[in-house]
């Protein structure tokens, strides 16, 4: 490369550095927002101008976990005096904890709706990379008679409207009694990343050399043994990969899940929304809400991060 | 396909002794994804190909009577249907279109030495990785005329966005312009890195000027990976869901898949939406194909 600098060059450089700076605030300011919104007082989250410095309070995620209702009268002294830390929380915003019969605490939807999320997308994850890689290795190193139209139907599937595939699936799972379950969703979402599990992971095992397994061939391996002992360990990384972006896939999902579950397996997405629904919706605890959703694949997305750019191109750009 | 049909060894054998045969191994390990593929995504599709031709209805009892062609002639005469249409076509243009010019804007950017690029280029991928849903509803915050920030940054005082019908169209193309210019980013990124240092070298000896060197060199160079970006964009966008049912219920931003849904779901005409799956589905499959050829080229390279 050159290595004289022209005086414009480095000016060119700088602007552009500041340019990206700005990009990156400019892009983060959305992702910034919702968590500090999530720690803000009810009040302080809808103000005009918009409150940027405040006093952090966990408030939001008190609320975002119980079931609450609208304070008909003030606690008296003693009452308020008697009850534990969270629950004045919940007095100091006009509210008051659910309890039933028995005294108990009531919880809200939120904590069930994310344990649907998780139990999908798991086990969707661990049944389409499953399935993904032996297929994937399949197609990887033995011949298969119109190899190149199988894999365009596979990929093709995954291009299918979610609400096309949805309608005759919500007409067939009403009559299997699947509506509403998480056996319905987990088919959904399996039959959805399977595709891309078995393109990503034909990338990876593409780029093991044959010779590995030859050789274990020739030491007495069957071709079993040199499958799980040779190039699983060595596809671990990649079956990494692409087991998180299943994971990612399937917990975004929103179509599916809204039309195929109503309670019992709703999953978080459709949820979220949902409680914007009637009068002044409390944005501190919508965002209490979608922070702790969203947690987990931001720090999966750096987990990711040299990967992306496979999964994004179903494979088929490797840096 | 791949054929079920193996040859039967003799216990005794060799072959025997060394465990399944390639061919049964390449069978037990293709066999399940295609067969899971077909009942859950292809035999459906049929089913739903056989109702499109019926006037059943999901919500009623009634038995669904044969009506031929009648729904998708009915759909393609339906001036209605041809407005979700347009507003999708208006949709995928204008949300493609700011994605590329952000998206390999901000590539351009970052295609050189910046201090911390690798946490800078993650950062900014991180809304594609988030939910539609989820996230897009937080937009209406974003974008509520009193309290909204983006009002409030840009100083454009109590505009409203949502609620405009003219506007809401934009709003939501602008939050998808902002989920997914990171993912035309990462592609072009991909595209100008490999562009050979010495081609720049060798245009600066012969002076050319920097539109010269960016239409000459560097647009050919990245084209065919920016094609696979804008391919899938456009198919993606042209499928549009979630951002526009979470963040509006104007009717002008009823995009196809939302007339679908409540078509399905809403006013359970289920033989009609069936109709209407299928146009869509052609159209997709279209685009498809067209992504594969251009994926399979680059592969080649």
């Amino acid at each position: 490369m050159a290595a004289v600098k022209t005086r414009s060059e480095v000016a060119l450089n700088r602007t552009a550095i500041v340019a990206v700076l700005v990009v990156t605030i400019i892009f983060l300011a959305p992702i910034y927002w919702i968590a500090s919104t999530a720690f803000k007082p009810r009040h302080l989250a809808t103000t005009i101008p918009p409150t940027v410095m405040f006093e952090p309070e966990i408030g939001p995620f008190v609320k975002l976990f119980l079931r609450r209702s609208q304070l008909r009268e003030q606690p008296t002294q003693e009452e308020y005096e008697a009850a534990p830390w969270w629950e004045r929380l919940v007095f100091d915003g006009g509210e008051k904890v659910v309890r039933d019969g028995r005294g108990e605490v009531q919880l809200s939807g939120y904590p069930d709706r994310f344990a649907n999320s998780l139990i999908v997308a798991v086990v969707s994850t661990v049944l389409a990379v499953g399935m993904g890689t032996l297929t994937a290795y399949g197609f990887s190193r033995f011949k298969v008679a119109g190899e190149q139209d199988w894999l365009f139907f596979i990929l093709s599937t995954r291009m299918l409207p979610p609400v096309v595939v949805a309608i005759p699936m919500f007409l067939m799972y009403r009559v299997f009694g699947l509506n509403d379950t998480h056996i319905g969703l987990i088919i959904l979402y399996t039959a959805f990343n399977l595709s891309f599990s078995v393109w990503l992971m034909k990338g990876f095992i593409d780029e093991i050399p044959k010779e590995y397994e030859e050789a274990a061939l020739v030491d007495g391996y069957t071709r079993m043994q040199a499958f799980f002992k040779v190039v699983l360990p060595e596809a671990v990384t990649g079956i990494a990969a692409t087991a998180v972006f299943c994971f990612i896939i399937a917990w975004n999902e929103y179509a599916f899940a809204l039309i195929m579950t109503n309670r019992k397996a709703q999953t978080a997405p459709p949820f979220i929304p949902s409680q914007v629904g009637s009068g002044l919706p409390d944005w501190t605890v919508i965002a209490a809400g979608t922070f702790l959703f969203l947690l987990p694949v931001a720090i999966f997305t750096f987990l990711l991060r040299n990967h992306l750019l496979r999964g994004m191109s179903f494979g088929a750009i490797r840096k | 396909m791949a054929t079920l049909a193996m040859t039967r060894l003799d216990p005794q054998s060799r072959a025997a002794r060394r465990g399944w045969s390639d061919l049964t191994i390449r069978n037990a390990f293709i066999i399940p994804t295609i067969a899971f593929l077909i009942i859950f995504n292809i035999f459906p599709l049929l089913y739903s190909l056989g109702y499109s031709f019926t006037d059943f209805r999901a919500s009623t009892n009634a038995p669904a009577n044969f009506v031929g062609l009648a729904n998708y002639k009915a759909l393609l005469n339906d001036p209605f249907i041809w407005r979700n249409f347009a507003i999708t076509a208006k949709y995928v243009i204008v949300s493609v279109a700011g994605q590329v010019i952000v998206g390999f804007g901000v590539a351009m950017l970052l295609n050189r030495a910046i201090p911390f690029k690798g946490l800078i280029t993650t950062l900014l991928l991180l809304p594609m990785m988030l939910s539609m849903a989820v996230v897009g509803l937080f937009w209406k915050l974003l974008y509520d005329p009193s309290f909204g920030i983006i009002n409030y940054a840009l100083g454009l005082g109590r505009f409203e966005w949502l609620s405009n019908p003219d506007m809401a169209l934009y709003a939501v193309a602008i939050t998808d312009i902002w989920m997914w210019s990171p993912f035309v980013m990462l592609l072009s990124l991909a595209g100008l890195s490999a562009v050979p240092k010495h081609l720049y070298e060798a245009a600066a000896i012969d002076r050319a000027g920097p539109l010269y060197t960016f239409f000459r060199i560097t647009l050919p160079l990245v084209a065919p990976i920016l094609m696979i970006a804008i391919i899938f964009r456009t198919m993606e966008a042209f499928k549009t869901f979630d951002l526009a049912y979470i963040l509006t219920s104007q009717p002008t931003t009823e995009v196809i898949s939302i007339r679908l849904y409540k078509m399905a779901f809403q006013e359970w005409q289920t033989g009609m939406s069936c109709a209407l799956a299928y146009i869509m589905l052609i159209m997709v499959v279209a685009i498809t194909n067209i992504y594969v050829k251009y994926l399979n080229k680059v592969k080649e390279r």
